[in-house]
Formats: structure tokens, sequence, C-alpha cells
């Protein structure tokens, strides 16, 4: 067996979806700089408790660990909105298993920057106490937000839910990652949350939802990659 | 089971054999048998009511020893008061054994006309037979550790085992020092609650020391250790082992040994049926079609491995007992098993790995005790002519390894804990007394038992707490119970601790189809071999070369390749490292040029001119070389301690290599060398430092948490443990969802709390299991302050095995093979100049 090592280096991936300028943040997120908007996906939080529930004793720290990884990524940004794309909870019962610490944490995001959330299939009804906006999409520039991909060809979509994630090989070993999808006039985004598993790029449900080629940008540990996929005929 | 025969027995015997019941003497002179000395030995032991190990070679008549009392003492029960009551519990590693053994006691208890019944009860056994059992157990029952686990959780256990009088362990030395030894370990305690008054017989084929054994089979005090008795049986015929080595030409590197099928073919014309062992699946695959290739004279040859489908493995094993084989090519799947009497040949292909292991591959041919094994090693390179050197001398000398034994796995005992709730509420204090009286948890700690309880009940966690959703609850009596009756639905599910790899299934479709449509199952990989291919790749599998087309949610799917010649490299190397026993022998074979002309000719002057040019290291010495080669700088040592080891090795050196700025960009390691590559010249670093034992500190724990073999260790322990579920009543997750999710959990439980029992157990199975961290941990030790260094000008004899693998990884294709092939020339060219 065999490794090679490569040089960490550092870099902003910057894309352009239906001529509106987005920077690919590795840690997942999603930001424009000309409105300032943070863009998150699929947090899932307090997917560990709903397991637990089933007794599945999943380690319950996901949903401070997600939240930790928010608050770097606004601090690196400092935007002044935050969009999140739905399924931020995991449950309908969810939001009533926050920690105090937890809640604490949301409502401190939430004085910083104006919260967008959209609404999704784990969560059509968020808690009222969060603040913000509760919307099914939101219009932004070129760009519309919502939850799911409309299977109907729609410019400037952004949306999450597929969880999308892609593998390279090379040298006997294989990488998978979460990723980006876009070909320029949408986007898919990441899951942010701790505990949130993907679907291969390749599987219909998101290769379908590309006429042409695309890129997947996969999250490396300090900057994405971009790895050009074809529509399999 | 095999005739005890023998002419000649210790007059002794005789004496004994006249205390054996009448019928049974009947029984065996009618067979023209006499009792062996051993069988009698243990018929003794059991009268005085004690447990006893029995030390016996293949074909020793072991396993009638072991049924041998109990079929005496059944034998012996008045006639009028019988009621369904189990006598004798007898486990075996396989089922396919316990299904033999079953099929071989019926001979002597139709003969005799014993009133003795006899079942078996595996994963097979159908669901009313399975309950049936349990309210009207036959007198002996045959079964497998894990169908012990599940009987034992089970609320009607006290019943079923009050009457147990015998348990019968056949091939103990396969079961014990694992996780499958731990839950039946565990298992036997509770045996031991429920019927203390039983006793257990040990069967095990000959080991180096046999106290791990003998404490393995007894309740441990909670001071001091306790053995059961021993009765070591006369060992049988030296075997006949013989070395293919050609004179004129020995590979550099490779595991094929291509060079020898001709070798290998007539071997198998020679015998009446053979055993071709191989060390991979792949291999297996590869030496099949080279042995088909040469096949003139059509012999029925057969494949055998764990990947293939179970309906083709069972017409193979169906073949082989009807005795219309001649060979088949197989892996250790076919180690341990059931008696086929026609073999007597085994040829083993590549590095032998340990002494033990030979022995008991060698004893797969010629099941009489009197007559000697015969045996062919052939070695595909020549570090394996090194190594099969060496295990033949071992085994002809009598010598074997040892296993370095390893602590009862928390893991293990958290899955042995819901189960045992599952039977009934216990008290946690004696359920401790309990399972410290099983050997391999005769040292675990009240404060490691509370831990292992309390993540049980609610996943232990230190910040958080699931104490609203638990799985046990304290009762009013203090004990604990389960919080549902459908947990132990859930835990008979998952029951076990075997963790496959994720699997896919391999699909063969016509050419021209759509891919992901219709397909005929072939068998299955492992995910991440085929997470390697690009479409259009080719491997052999099932003895065929395939085209991969695709991976979908139902399969790998592949279509039949007209290239014969294409190959993707399988990367997964043997399963078990070579044996630090054996390794040693190596190394000294090698530090002594007296020893040298056992070697063939090519071998003797691969290493005369190392010792020329750079040197032979001497015993206890670790050889560190440097070079330049091309436009790299190479670091080439020699610890002989198995690619695992190497391989841990290797990412904790390069991680220090970095921190000297020395630009390491890659290495590689085999079982014997690890060879690093870098921009800078590495000659003037200090090696003292570079291999200091302090590397296993903070240098491990940092590359630990990306490690993808500690992820895998995780993963398994998370699994046996029930962190994750491997099946739901009603739906079975696959293994490649719970890869995933098992990587997120590991972060997350990395990063908040490290110290959780469930890290605790993944670290301590890293220390034996897939990163060897105990060994390289020795290795530093041993070689401290004994680093010979050579600065050389070019590459040496020693590194071009180890050279040649890089090169072999990153070529893959016909079409490179020339390139490959000029290169391999100008490499040894270089190493073997005299100038």
């Amino acid at each position: 067996m065999r490794c090679v090592l490569t040089e960490p280096f550092s870099g902003d991936v910057l894309i352009s979806v239906n001529g509106e300028t987005l920077l690919l943040d590795a840690c997942g997120a999603a930001f424009s700089p000309a409105h300032s908007t943070l863009i998150f996906s699929d947090l899932h939080f307090e997917k560990g408790s709903s397991y637990a529930r089933g007794r599945q004793f999943l380690p319950p720290y996901d949903t401070t660990n997600t939240l930790l990884r928010m608050a770097r990524a606004i601090d690196r940004h400092k935007p002044a909105r935050v969009i999140a794309l739905g399924d931020s909870f995991h449950d309908a019962q969810a939001a009533d298993r926050l920690g105090a610490e937890e809640r604490g944490m949301l409502e401190a995001m939430g004085k910083g920057a104006t919260f967008v959330w959209i609404t999704g299939n784990h969560d059509p009804h968020p808690p009222a106490w969060l603040g913000g906006e509760i919307a099914e999409t939101y219009q932004m520039g070129g760009l519309t937000f919502r939850h799911e991909p409309l299977a109907a060809f729609q410019p400037g979509e952004v949306a999450g839910h597929l969880h999308p994630c892609a593998s390279v090989a090379k040298w006997g070993r294989s990488v998978r990652r979460r990723c980006f999808v876009s070909d320029g006039l949408r986007l898919i985004l990441p899951s942010f949350g701790a505990y949130t598993g993907g679907l291969d790029v390749g599987e219909t449900a998101i290769a379908s939802l590309f006429a042409g080629p695309f890129h997947a940008y996969m999250l490396g540990n300090s900057r994405v990659y971009a790895i050009p996929r074809r529509v399999a005929v | 089971m095999l005739p005890p025969t023998s002419d000649r027995q210790p007059s002794e015997a005789k004496a004994w054999a006249a205390r054996l019941p009448k019928e049974f003497q009947q029984w065996f002179a009618s067979r023209g048998w006499q009792p062996r000395a051993h069988q009698l030995a243990l018929v003794d032991h059991a009268a005085r009511g004690g447990s006893v190990l029995l030390v016996a070679p293949t074909g020793g008549g072991k396993t009638l020893a072991g049924f041998l009392p109990s079929l005496v003492d059944l034998a012996g029960r008045p006639k009028r008061s019988r009621k369904s009551a189990l006598h004798t519990l007898y486990i075996s590693p396989l089922k396919a054994l316990a299904v033999d053994v079953a099929r071989n006691l019926d001979t002597p208890i139709a003969e005799m006309d014993l009133s003795v019944t006899v079942e078996t009860r595996t994963g097979d056994t159908p669901t009313a037979r399975r309950q049936r059992q349990r309210h009207t157990p036959p007198d002996i029952l045959l079964t497998t550790p894990e169908q012990l686990s599940l009987l034992v959780a089970h609320p009607r256990a006290p019943q079923m085992f009050e009457s147990l009088k015998t348990v019968v362990l056949d091939e103990l030395h396969a079961l014990t020092n694992s996780k499958r030894g731990d839950l039946l370990a565990l298992g036997l305690a509770r045996l031991s609650t429920l019927a203390p008054a039983h006793r257990r017989v040990g069967l095990s084929a000959t080991v180096k020391d046999p106290a791990p054994l003998q404490r393995f089979l007894v309740p441990q005090p909670m001071t001091g250790e306790a053995l059961s008795a021993l009765v070591i049986a006369q060992g049988g015929a030296r075997p006949q082992i013989d070395i293919s080595t050609s004179d004129s030409y020995v590979p550099w590197a490779g595991h094929l040994a291509r060079h020898a099928m001709l070798d290998v073919m007539a071997a198998i014309h020679t015998a009446k049926t053979a055993l071709v062992f191989v060390n991979t699946r792949s291999q297996a695959e590869r030496t099949f079609q080279e042995l088909w290739a040469i096949n003139d004279a059509n012999l029925p040859i057969a494949l055998h491995h764990g990947s293939l489908a179970p309906e083709q493995r069972r017409k193979v094993e169906a073949a082989m007992a009807k005795g219309s084989l001649r060979a088949v090519v197989c892996t250790s799947t076919l180690d341990l098993g059931i008696d086929w009497g026609a073999v007597d040949k085994v040829i083993c292909i590549g590095a032998p790995k340990g002494a033990a292991r030979l022995v008991q591959r060698i004893g797969r041919a010629n099941h009489r005790l009197d007559e000697p094994s015969a045996a062919l090693l052939v070695p595909a390179n020549r570090f394996e002519v090194l190594e099969c050197t060496a295990a033949r001398d071992a085994v002809l000398a009598g010598e074997l390894d040892g296993d370095r034994l390893k602590a009862g796995g928390l893991d293990v005992l958290a899955q042995h804990i819901l189960g045992t709730a599952c039977a009934a509420p216990f008290d946690a204090a004696a359920l401790f007394a309990e399972v410290r009286s099983a050997a391999p948890y005769a040292h675990l700690t009240q404060s490691d038992f509370d831990a292992v309880v309390n993540f049980v009940a609610t996943g232990g966690y230190a910040l958080k707490s699931y104490d609203r959703y638990a799985r046990l609850r304290k009762n009013e009596q203090g004990l604990y119970r389960l919080a549902h009756p459908r947990i132990a639905q859930e835990y008979r599910l998952n029951a076990g601790v075997i963790v496959e790899d994720p699997m896919v299934d391999i699909k063969l479709q016509s050419r021209g189809k759509p891919t992901g449509s219709g397909g005929r199952r072939l068998g299955q990989l492992e995910e991440y071999f085929i997470e390697q291919l690009s479409p259009g790749d080719t491997f052999v599998f099932s003895g065929q070369v395939l085209r991969f087309e695709g991976l979908r949610e139902t399969g790998a799917f592949v279509t039949k390749s007209s290239d014969p010649s294409a190959e993707i490299p399988s990367y997964n190397g043997g399963k078990f490292p070579l044996s630090t026993f054996l390794a040693q022998r190596v190394r000294e074979m090698v530090s002594n040029p007296h020893d040298w002309h056992k070697l063939p000719e090519p071998v003797q002057e691969w290493l005369k001119i190392q010792e020329w040019r750079s040197v032979i290291p001497q015993p206890g010495q670790l050889l560190v070389e440097t070079f330049p080669r091309g436009n790299r700088q190479y670091l080439v040592c020699y610890p002989f301690e198995g690619r695992l080891a190497h391989q841990t090795l290797g990412m904790l050196l390069t991680r220090r290599l970095e921190r000297g700025r020395y630009k390491p960009l890659g290495f590689v390691a085999n079982e014997y060398a690890l060879a690093v590559w870098a921009a800078r010249d590495m000659r003037d670093a200090d090696m003292d430092a570079l291999f200091d034992e302090d590397m296993l500190g903070d240098d491990l724990d940092s590359w630990l948490a990306d490690s993808n073999l500690y992820k895998r260790t995780f993963r398994n322990c998370a699994i046996i443990a029930g962190l994750i579920q491997r099946k739901f009543p009603g739906k079975e997750k696959t293994g490649r969802q719970v890869t995933f999710s098992s990587d997120l959990i590991y972060d997350v439980l990395r990063e908040h709390e490290p110290d959780h029992v469930l890290l605790r157990a993944t670290y301590a199975d890293a220390g034996t299991g897939l990163l060897d961290i105990a060994r390289l941990g020795d290795m530093l030790a041993r070689v401290k302050k004994r680093i010979v260094r050579r600065s050389l000008d070019r590459v040496s004899p020693l590194a071009v095995p180890a050279l040649l693998e890089i090169a072999r990884e990153m070529v893959a294709g016909e079409a490179d093979e020339a390139i490959l092939r000029e290169n391999e020339d100008a490499l040894i060219r270089d190493a073997m100049r005299v100038d």
C-alpha cells in the first residue's frame, strides 16, 4: 500500500451562478459578497437525539458541532444575512430537544445577522422563536432559494435537500467528500449538519437536474476542488 | 472424526481400555481399533470431573476423544428415567464443521445402538426446530459461539442449561484471542452461573504455549489464575516439506509465482487430490487462471474463496467430498474445516506468514496420524524464499509462533451485557464478578465495567445524557432490566462479532445491455476495491476477466471481457501479517552467511552482493539505507515486521521527515521493508531521533485522527457494541450506508469526548489489529541505539523488491508493461553491478 503526500494550500473558489458571483467555502457554505449573504443547507439539528429516540445512542454533540462550524463561518465572512436552505431541524420535535446552550448559540447568531429560514421536508414549520424570516422560497438578485430543486429547469435556483457527495480515485485510493454541484445556472449545496450522509452526484436524482456538463466542487480541508462531471448518456 | 486406530499402544492404555463399558470395547474391537492413550486419558479426566485441554495433531482422533466421555456417560444412564435434558454442548468455529461432526457421531451411536440424540443448531436451522430445542433439547447439541450467546441471552436459558454436564470446544486455538473468543468466553462464564458443575473439554491443534487455552477453559479466580488439566497426544509423523525453487530464476517481487506454475501443475499430476493455498482472493483468481492456461490434461481444478457466491462454494465442497476434483485453489477459507480423506498433497503458494499457519495447512493433507503429510511450498519472490525456508526449518524443528495475548474487547462486553439483560434483569456486581471469571476479562477494572454498562444503558456520554431513551433501567430491586421488550428483538438481529467490510454485489450482464439492468450475481467484492475502478477497467473475478461497467444502487455491473490479460491490481494484502516468530527466524537466516548454502543460487548471489555493497544487518539491528535514484532521494529500512506495522511506521516517519524539511513525497510498505522517497537527501537525518519510540505519542495521535484504517476499526467496534445497528426488525441497513455514518460519528465523538469508552475500545483494537501499533512499539524498542545506516551512491540489492513495488503500484495496464520491465531491468542492473 502506498501513500502520496500533497502540499496543502488554500484559496477561495469563486463561481458564477446565473450571473451572481458566489464564493464556495471549504466548510460547505456559500457566500455572496455582493449581497453580504451566507448560505447553509440541511443543518439537521438534533439528528443524533432523533436516533436516540430509537435507542441508537449516537454522540449527542452533533448540534453543538454544527453550530460551532456555523459560527466560525459567520465570523469569517461577517454576513448581514444568513440563509438556511431548509431541513434545519431533523424532525418536528427537534427544536424542543435543543439544550439551553445550543439555543443560546442560535439566538446569539440571530443578533448579528438577519436569518432567513427556508422550510424543508423535515421542518415544514420551524419554531417561531428563531426570529428572522420563515419562507418557502426567497429571492435575492438573480438567485431563487428553495429547499428542494425543481425538476423543471429554472436558472438561478439555489437549493439543498440532496446532500451531494462525489468521489475521486487515484493511486489506488478513493476519496469521497461532500460537494457543491453547479453548471453555472443552478447550484446545489452540500449538507452542513454533522451527521448528514450523502448521495453520489452520479445518481439520477442529482445528475438528471443538469442538461449538460457540470462541476462537483468537493470540500477539501482548507479549499474546494472543482471536478468536472459529464452527464452519463 | 476419524479412526483412532493404531496397532501398538502403551500397555497402560490397554488397562484403561478395560475400564470402558463393554459395548464400547466391543465397538472398538469390531472396527479393528484400539482406543488411543489420549482418548482414554480424557475418559479418565471426565471421571474425576475436571476440565481438560487436549492438544493433538491433525488425524489424532481428537473429536472422538472429546465426545467419548459424554457417550460413555449417556450410555450408562438408566433407560427408564430419561427426560429430555441437554447433556453435552459442542462448539466449533465453523458451522460446516458442526454439521460434519454430527454426521460422524451418528456412526458409533448407531453401531453401538445407543439411545443418544444429537442435533445441530446454526444460523441455517429452521426457526421451529430452534424453538423446540429450547424446550426439548437433544442430549448432545452442536453449535457455534454466536448461537451460544443467543441461547444464553434467552429467558429460558436457566432451564435449558441446568442439566448441562460437558462443553466440548473444538479447534479452540482458532477461537481464542479474538473477538469471537471474547464472545465465547463471556457465554461460557454465563454457563458457569447457570450450570456450575459442568466441565469443559478443549480440543486444540499443536500450539507453542497451551497455558492461555488452559486458562480460557476454566473460571478464573479474583486473584491469581487457574488452569485446566492438560493432555498432549503423541506427535504424528514428520511432514514431508519441499520448496519449489529454480536455480536459474527467482523473481525479485510480486506474489503470483507465475514462474513456478509448471512445478505446481506437475505436483497436482502426482497427487490424488491437492489443495492449493494462496494468501489473498485476487491471488486465488490469478493462480486459478494460470493453472487452467497450462491444464493440457484438462484435470478438474476448482476455485474456492470467501467472495464467491455461497451456492458456488457449496458446489465445490460437494465435488470435493465426492472425490471428483484433482485440485482446489483456495484461500484461508479452507484452513479449517471438514476432513477430506482424499487430500494427499498441500501446495502453498507465496509466503507462509507463520509456522503454526503452515502446520495447520499442511495438516489438511492426509488425516492419518501415522502417515507423513506431503507439502510443497512455492515462494513467489526472493524474500518469500527466505520466509519459506525459515518456516520449513521451524516446522521440522517443532517450533511454533505464539500470539500476543489481547485483553477482552469492551465492545464485545457491551454486546454481552445487553444480551444478559435480554435473558433476565441482572445485578451489576454479580455480573462484574461473572465477567471477571472469563480469562480474557480477568483484569477488567470496575470503572471500565461501569463505563460499558452506562454505554449500554444510555450511551454513556459525559456531557449530555440520553437518560429518557434508556435501553436499560434499574428496577425496584436495583437490577438492570430491559426498558422495552423490543430491545431483545433488536439484540437478536444484531448479535455477533464478525463485521464484514462493506461489500458490493458483482452482477454479470450481457454486453450491449444498459448498465444496471438484470445481471447474474457472481459474488461480492469489497466496496473500497470497486470504488477505485473506472468504467472500462478490467479485473479478474470468479475465474474470468471482467470489464467494469458501473456502480449502481443494486450492485457493480460487469460484462465479460475479451482481453485476457488486462488487470487492475488488488491492493488487498493478505489478512495475516508475517508472524513475529517467523520474522525473527528470517532475520537470523539473513544475518548468518553460513546458512545461505540452503538457498537457491540467485538468492545467495543477491545476499552476497548486498553484503559487499552495503551491509547485512546483524540480529537486533535495523539497517537504514539512503541513496538517490532518478531525481528522487530514497530511505529504505528493513524491520521485517509485516506490512501493517510498516504501513503505520511509514505514516509516522513521513510526518517526522516533513517536520525535518526533507520534503517526503510518498512511501511504500511490504512485509519486509519500508521505502520512503523525498525531494531532499535524507543521509544526514538523525536516524536515532527519527526512529525514536516517542513517535508513538503525539505523532500517532494526530495521524490516527484521520486514518482510514482507524476509522474502519472504530466502525467495527461501534457495530459490535451496538452503537450502530446493522439490522432493524423488518429492514436491513446495508454495509455501504453504515460506513459513511460511522465516519461522521467518529469525527464528532473524537472532537467532543475523546475519552469515550468506544474510542478506548478502538484504540485497544488498533494495537493488535489493522495498525499493529503494539508490534511497531516492540520493534522500535528493540532497535533503539542499534540502527545501522548506510549512505549509498545507488540502490542496494535488498532495496530492489520494495522499489519494484512502487513501480508496480503506480503503473497499471498492459501497455505500460514494457516500460515497467525496462525499469525493472535497469534497477536490478544498477543494484547488482559490482563496481
